[in-house]
């Protein structure tokens, strides 16, 4: 089904508007959604996963196109499926994030605003557990987040220690 | 039957209001969700998975000093009143301890407990690792679940992803795994009708909330937990110290409520905080519901100064213990007994006139 508003793109969003007793069915791209302002971060926690999952799907289509991986396939690990995954809204285990790993980073980034890990990083037993030394770029990738959420305390911390990773140079 | 004593200070450490803040806040509560990288994540796990990640864990728990002399309990093996029990003391989620209707609890679904930190096993992710204090402190709470996290990944290989970092079973956890809470009283913010604002206000800034039992619960009692609703895309401080800083902001809301209500109805709210002591004290029948909400208003007068008959600690005991697995393990019965909600007035009664003797 075509979008509504531009009559381009497939329809992902399905929108019941009721106005002066009258239901109106509108079905919009995901682009003509966000301009609307349908998509909210705020909005996208209240949607239990599973069902956010399918509707996020764009047509087998458009998953067949991704690189290795057809509507059937499935994670050579566990035998998990996309459509596992949009039916219940778990993975099956560690490798699915390898498996499907595109349409997974664009969920995460609906979910989370970001599919970037800027947590502490973990080491296997027996790597070498050495803390990475912080990069200038990591630092002010982590500033920008923080002055973003205006996690201010933060910012100033992250701030100073850039500038002695800067002036140690 | 577990015994209650078992359980450090039965468990309720937490609860001995010791902790900054403890007027407003009753626990923080940080947990860190874990999974082994060669086991199917719990729901395609065989039986022999969930086996094999409760011995391996069980076997890497010996060499760490966070649960060294660890309490193990195997839910699969308990009853349902001792899985109940430990569901009220907020050490296993309700999904865990198999309680919901027609629910089964998992094969090797277990609770390993040691002072303030815990693991559950085989739930939503192999492990959940948990941290529990005594009021608003989550800087504490997380270094010791941090120090539990470090010991145990240096023995077991988790699930780690370079760009999405710590695997779940769920994508709604991915990233730090962590989800902190902080389980505050606002019953200001309701009387005022001003809670709805500040609940959707949090939603705008990625917090989210629940009832006293974490997810899928109700709200009884004025008692929310706060929590972060996102795992990925900020460090674990950064989580952290968002949360503090909204629950700070979300406590002077609730000073100022209480203010405004002192200011402007005062007959009102001392009428509400008797009443609710007055019915404790002298009822002779209490439904856990009803207790719940009768000891919000008492903790409210507490809070105001208005009544020193009782203290804290003695507030967050009755919490507990009257709960129906508690109070049923307490008084010897079975939690679905006819009589227990007049074994809860009566319980309640005397700890109230006990306390207030020794108040003076």
């Amino acid at each position: 089904m075509r979008c509504d508003n531009c009559h381009e793109r497939e329809a992902v969003v399905n929108l019941t508007q009721i106005a002066d007793d009258q239901k109106v069915e509108v079905h919009l791209c995901e682009k003509c959604a966000a301009e609307k302002g349908i998509e909210t971060a705020a909005s996208f926690g209240k949607i239990p996963v599973g069902s956010f999952v399918a509707a996020l799907g764009k047509g087998p289509e458009a998953i067949a196109a991704l690189p290795g991986l057809t509507p059937s396939g499935a994670c050579p690990t566990c035998g998990a499926s996309l459509t596992d995954f949009r039916e219940s809204g778990r993975l099956g285990c560690a490798d699915c994030y390898r498996t499907f790993e595109a349409p997974l980073r664009d969920l995460l980034r609906r979910l989370h605003g970001s599919s970037r890990h800027l947590g502490e990083r973990y080491a296997a037993p027996g790597e070498d557990r050495g803390e990475e030394a912080p990069t200038t770029e990591r630092l002010r990738e982590q500033l920008r987040l923080a002055v973003e959420t205006e996690s201010f305390e933060l910012a100033a911390e992250l701030r100073d220690r850039l500038r002695a990773l800067e002036e140690g140079r | 039957m577990i015994d209650l004593s078992l359980l450090p200070d039965g468990g309720m450490a937490w609860l001995d209001a010791s902790g900054p803040g403890s007027h407003l806040v009753l626990s923080t509560r940080i947990r860190l969700a874990r999974n082994l990288a060669d086991h199917h994540f719990s729901p395609r796990s065989t039986l022999a998975d969930r086996e094999a990640v409760l011995q391996e864990v069980l076997a890497a728990r010996r060499e760490t000093v966070s649960l060294r002399n660890a309490l193990v309990f195997r839910l699969d093996q308990l009853d349902r009143t001792d899985r109940q029990l430990l569901h009220e003391r907020h050490l296993v989620s309700k999904e865990l301890a198999g309680l919901d209707e027609r629910a089964v609890v998992k094969p090797g679904a277990a609770l390993l407990v040691q002072d303030r930190v815990g693991v559950m096993l085989n739930e939503e992710d192999h492990l959940r690792l948990q941290g529990l204090r005594s009021g608003f402190d989550l800087e504490a709470t997380y270094q010791e679940v941090d120090r539990l996290d470090a010991e145990l990944g240096q023995r077991l290989p988790f699930a780690f992803h370079p760009e999405f970092g710590y695997l779940t079973s769920c994508p709604t956890n991915v990233g730090t795994g962590l989800r902190a809470s902080v389980l505050i009283h606002l019953p200001g913010l309701v009387l005022t009708k001003e809670i709805s604002k500040v609940l959707q206000g949090l939603a705008q800034v990625g917090l989210t909330f629940r009832g006293l039992y974490g997810e899928g619960s109700e709200v009884v009692g004025n008692f929310f937990q706060l929590s972060n609703q996102t795992t990925l895309g900020k460090s674990e401080r950064e989580l952290l110290d968002h949360l503090a800083k909204m629950v700070r902001q979300v406590m002077e809301y609730e000073e100022q409520a209480r203010q405004v209500l002192l200011r402007d109805v005062p007959t009102i709210i001392e009428d509400k905080v008797w009443r609710a002591y007055g019915l404790l004290r002298h009822a002779r029948t209490l439904s856990f519901e009803e207790t719940t909400n009768l000891l919000s208003g008492v903790r409210l007068g507490v809070g105001l100064s208005l009544i020193n008959r009782v203290g804290l600690y003695a507030l967050n005991k009755l919490l507990v213990h009257t709960q129906p697995a508690h109070l049923a393990v307490l008084e010897g019965v079975h939690p679905d007994d006819a009589d227990l909600s007049v074994r809860r007035a009566r319980y309640v009664r005397a700890l109230l006139e006990d306390e207030a003797g020794r108040r003076g």
